[in-house]
């Protein structure tokens, strides 16, 4: 048996794959290219051939446009293995967002495991995270300290609807993340009994289209770009995070600054950004799932690509293994949203100064 | 707790004045007795612990936590408080949150040695928000950003109407907590709390800015003038219960002026200016400021800063309430007072005498002491009434000091300008020892202009951005290519403390000059040569 860290190696284009020739999530274009989900410091445009879920190749094509998704695209299904170059590869979900994936390896006689982005609380936009147990699993740690965690999302819901209801006169507009975040929060206001229309800025709406054609009902969608200021008192609007307190949000009667992220737990985040009303809402795991997820899969060694690196192995060497950081550089935060774009067209901005 | 947790955070969040005042009132609406009175305790101050303090927190984290990781959570996090509660490790227990008024309770009367328990259970029974909460009380770090006002204002929508803010402000110095007879009331249950003797605030009389149709349409001899000081509006409160000096916004600052509740040895209410004065000289608003920065004053700054107070009014005197009477009849009862009872660290402030309206604005304008903003004309017939009412008190400030200066830096603002860079550090030029001219930041501005002219200038400033730093926009600001602004202040002072060498006091835009080049600006110097 040959450890995993003889043929999986931290390249400068990103995690590389030696005897089966793949790179995962790499930052550069590449020829052959394994992407864990859709976000854009994942999925990058350029590749040569590129293999993931048949949902993440749906929406890298959405967000990148047809034919910048990679020359050629295949399709795998969670749990089907495929054998390239000798590794037998295969996908199994991650509960990050919709269509992410985990990577999972075997190569003369061991196995590695890529998380991708991962979280372990339900989601009703994703099939959850199934853990396997494996000799190296490589984790990100986003929200690795320990005073990051999530309290249940569906109460955090019920806050935004109580803070709704006490200024029926004036628009809650959330920021949240085009892909995942906004979709999935969908969801849980329409579980919380909100069946009435919710207004999206422009960046939103080719994501939530997405999901709905890939089985995901959102409800009734409306452009906010086009709702009267008046419609929108007692709205619920959501739009990306880098909207919601600059020039765009102005359209909106008297807003309620909130924002739906893990960043939110830290109250100084919160009052930096201007954000009136915190949603502590992630698609990461928060600490708790972390070190939950190192005893679960149970690898003897931990490598962790991004985020708070020192603290995870710090825990990781507590449960008895060995920690390693991986320091690959270009994955960020999705939930900063700093990738979002302005304004949806030149013509809205144009609109919004006016 | 829960909802005083939820309470705190909101508020600590929430720009808008309205938005707080229906956050409180939902609480005191929705809230049991007692603990929505002991949240209200907490709010406006009226508690304080001390026997638990930040050792305490700290203890509690190093025996629950790990040292690394809790010092890695506290790098990140950057306050004590905070970092405990949000990784304070939960532990599955059936005890429900405590709630406000046994956490209030328990930390009066627990002894020191045993709190770390007690606090330690609350804090497993709590989610992370009311932990915070629980911590911040414990610390007296609230810091909510809700005015004792705000809180008032909540209180009187309670009823519907029938009692203001003001009226909750003439009981509230009478009142303790739980204030049950004061929910009571104002949910129209019980009667007006009565204050008797004790030393209650009583809303002062304010005036309106006197504009030119007001002046054009002013009689004159109907009105009495007097200097406008320069200091904070004060109310001293002399009963035989007790003796406070209220700031004007109803907060106890007897604490920080010693000196002046020391002469408070007679039976009255009176209003006026608290001023430092040296040799009969006032002093720049600054020097009051070094004592307003403080609880409690040390023994150097009582001699360095010495108060005193400008009595303009008086409002009661031995229990008699005399604000239904004319001013020129206060005014009498208030010159006799002072010549009878001549109290310490007080004089009267002198009536401005002047034949017709010409002849004292001729006054105001000779009158450029930086102490004195302008004049206040009162209405010889006006009672002593509450709050702003038209047509009875008049501040006639002086011509504001102009400056033209040049935007340097911009900002965005809270709240409803939040998406708007409305925050303007300014600059004037000044000479280089090689002969050219740098800008010197001098101050900045944050009223003045329309709402057009924010729109402009968020526009100009976006696009002529030349540097960020986080938050703050430098702009263009060549000799060329800038925007100039015409400051309008009311006075001009040297200063140590500014990289210029000047402060100035009430900096405003008086209007955009998109006639003049920033090479036209006003030079530093100019400014500096006329001060005194």
């Amino acid at each position: 048996m040959r450890h995993p860290d003889t043929w999986l190696k931290v390249r400068p284009d990103g995690l590389w794959c030696e005897p089966g020739g793949f790179f995962i999530d790499p930052v550069n274009p590449v020829e052959r290219a394994v992407i864990t989900h859709a976000h854009a410091d994942h999925a990058r445009p350029g590749h040569g051939a590129v293999l993931a879920s048949a949902e993440t190749l749906a929406i890298m094509e959405v967000r990148m446009g047809a034919g910048r998704a990679g020359r050629t695209q295949q399709a795998l299904p969670y749990g089907e293995v495929l054998t390239l170059g000798g590794v037998r590869v295969w996908l199994q979900p991650a509960g990050h967002v919709l269509g992410s994936a985990q990577v999972a390896m075997e190569w003369d006689g061991s196995r590695a495991v890529v998380s991708g982005d991962y979280k372990r609380v339900p989601d009703p936009t994703c099939l959850p995270f199934e853990p396997i147990p494996c000799d190296v699993f490589v984790t990100e740690a986003t929200f690795g300290l320990p005073v990051f965690r999530h309290p249940p999302p569906a109460d955090e819901v019920a806050r935004l609807l109580a803070s709704v209801s006490l200024f029926p006169e004036r628009t809650h507009v959330v920021g949240c993340y085009a892909l995942g975040k906004c979709q999935r929060l969908i969801r849980l206001i329409r579980e919380a009994g909100w069946d009435g229309p919710l207004y999206l800025h422009g960046a939103l709406l080719p994501v939530c289209r997405a999901y709905e054609a890939l089985g995901i009902p959102l409800g009734d969608l409306r452009p906010a770009t086009v709702a009267a200021k008046a419609e929108l008192a007692g709205a619920i609007v959501l739009a990306p995070p880098s909207a919601i307190a600059d020039r765009w949000a102005r359209r909106l009667a008297d807003p309620v600054v909130c924002l739906a992220s893990g960043w939110m737990r830290v109250r100084q985040r919160a009052k930096a950004k201007g954000v009136e009303l915190p949603l502590v809402i992630s698609d990461h795991c928060d600490w708790d799932e972390l070190c939950r997820t190192l005893v679960d899969v149970d690898a003897p060694e931990v490598w962790v690509t991004h985020g708070r690196e020192e603290a995870l192995i710090h825990a990781a060497e507590a449960q008895g293994r060995r920690g390693r950081p991986l320091r690959l550089v270009g994955y960020g935060d999705e939930e900063e949203g700093e990738d979002a774009p302005p304004a949806e067209s030149p013509n809205v901005a144009a609109d919004a100064t006016a | 707790m829960i909802a005083f947790a939820e309470l705190l955070e909101r508020l600590t969040l929430t720009p808008g004045r309205l938005a707080k005042v229906a956050l409180l009132r939902r609480f005191f609406e929705t809230e049991p007795d007692p603990d929505r009175g002991i949240g209200l305790a907490a709010l406006t101050g009226e508690l304080a612990f001390d026997a638990a303090k930040p050792g305490l927190i700290r203890a509690l984290a190093e025996a629950r936590t790990d040292p690394v990781l809790f010092a890695w959570s506290y790098d990140y996090v950057g306050d004590l408080a905070e970092t405990v509660a949000l990784m304070w490790p939960e532990r599955r227990t059936n005890a429900q949150p405590p709630l406000l008024a046994e956490v209030v309770e328990a930390l009066a009367v627990t002894p020191k040695a045993e709190l770390p328990h007690l606090v330690a259970g609350w804090l497993d029974a709590s989610p992370a928000p009311v932990r915070l909460a629980i911590l911040k009380l414990i610390t007296g770090a609230l810091r909510v950003g809700a005015s004792v006002r705000l809180a008032k204002v909540a209180l009187a929508e309670l009823s519907g109407g029938t009692i203001a803010a003001d009226d909750i402000e003439e009981v509230w110095h009478g009142l303790s907590p739980p204030y049950d007879p004061l929910f009571a009331w104002v949910e129209g249950r019980g009667e007006r709390p009565d204050p008797a003797d004790a030393p209650v605030f009583r809303p002062p009389m304010l005036a309106h800015p006197l504009e030119a149709p007001d002046l054009a349409a002013l009689d004159y001899p109907a009105f009495a003038a007097e200097w406008k000081w320069d200091g904070i509006r004060v109310q001293l409160v002399s009963t035989p219960a007790g003796h406070r000096l209220y700031s004007r916004g109803a907060d106890d600052i007897s604490a920080a002026f010693p000196e002046i509740v020391e002469h408070m040895s007679f039976d009255a209410v009176l209003d006026g200016e608290l001023l430092v004065v040296r040799d009969g000289v006032v002093a720049p608003f600054a020097d009051l400021q070094q004592r307003l920065n403080r609880k409690l004053p040390t023994a150097r700054m009582l001699t360095q800063f010495p108060v005193l107070v400008r009595l303009y009014d008086v409002l009661f005197e031995n229990g008699v309430d005399l604000r239904p009477l004319a001013f020129i009849e206060r005014r009498a009862r208030l010159e006799a007072f002072v010549a009878r009872v001549q109290p310490g660290r007080m004089d009267l402030s002198e009536l401005v005498e002047a034949p017709d309206l010409p002849a004292l604005s001729a006054l105001r304008d000779g009158a450029r002491a930086a102490s004195i903003e302008g004049l206040m004309l009162k209405r010889r017939d006006s009672p002593y009434l509450p709050g702003r009412p038209k047509g009875m008190w008049w501040k006639w400030k002086r011509d504001p000091l102009t400056v033209d200066a040049v935007l340097m830096y911009a900002q965005r603002g809270h709240g409803k300008r939040s998406s708007y860079y409305s925050d303007y550090t300014f600059g004037l030029w000044r000479e280089l020892a090689n002969g050219d001219e740098e800008l010197v930041p001098v101050g900045k501005a944050y009223s003045g202009f329309t709402d057009a002219e924010l729109v402009m200038l968020d526009r100009w400033i976006r696009n002529n951005t030349t540097q960020r730093f986080g938050p703050v926009r430098e702009v263009e600001h060549g000799t060329a290519k800038g925007i100039v602004l015409e400051i309008a202040f009311d006075a001009a002072q040297r200063s140590a403390r500014h990289k210029s060498g000047v402060a100035l006091r009430f900096p405003r835009v008086g209007r955009l000059r998109l006639d003049k080049k920033p090479e036209e600006a006003d030079r530093l110097d100019t400014l500096m040569r006329s001060l005194p």
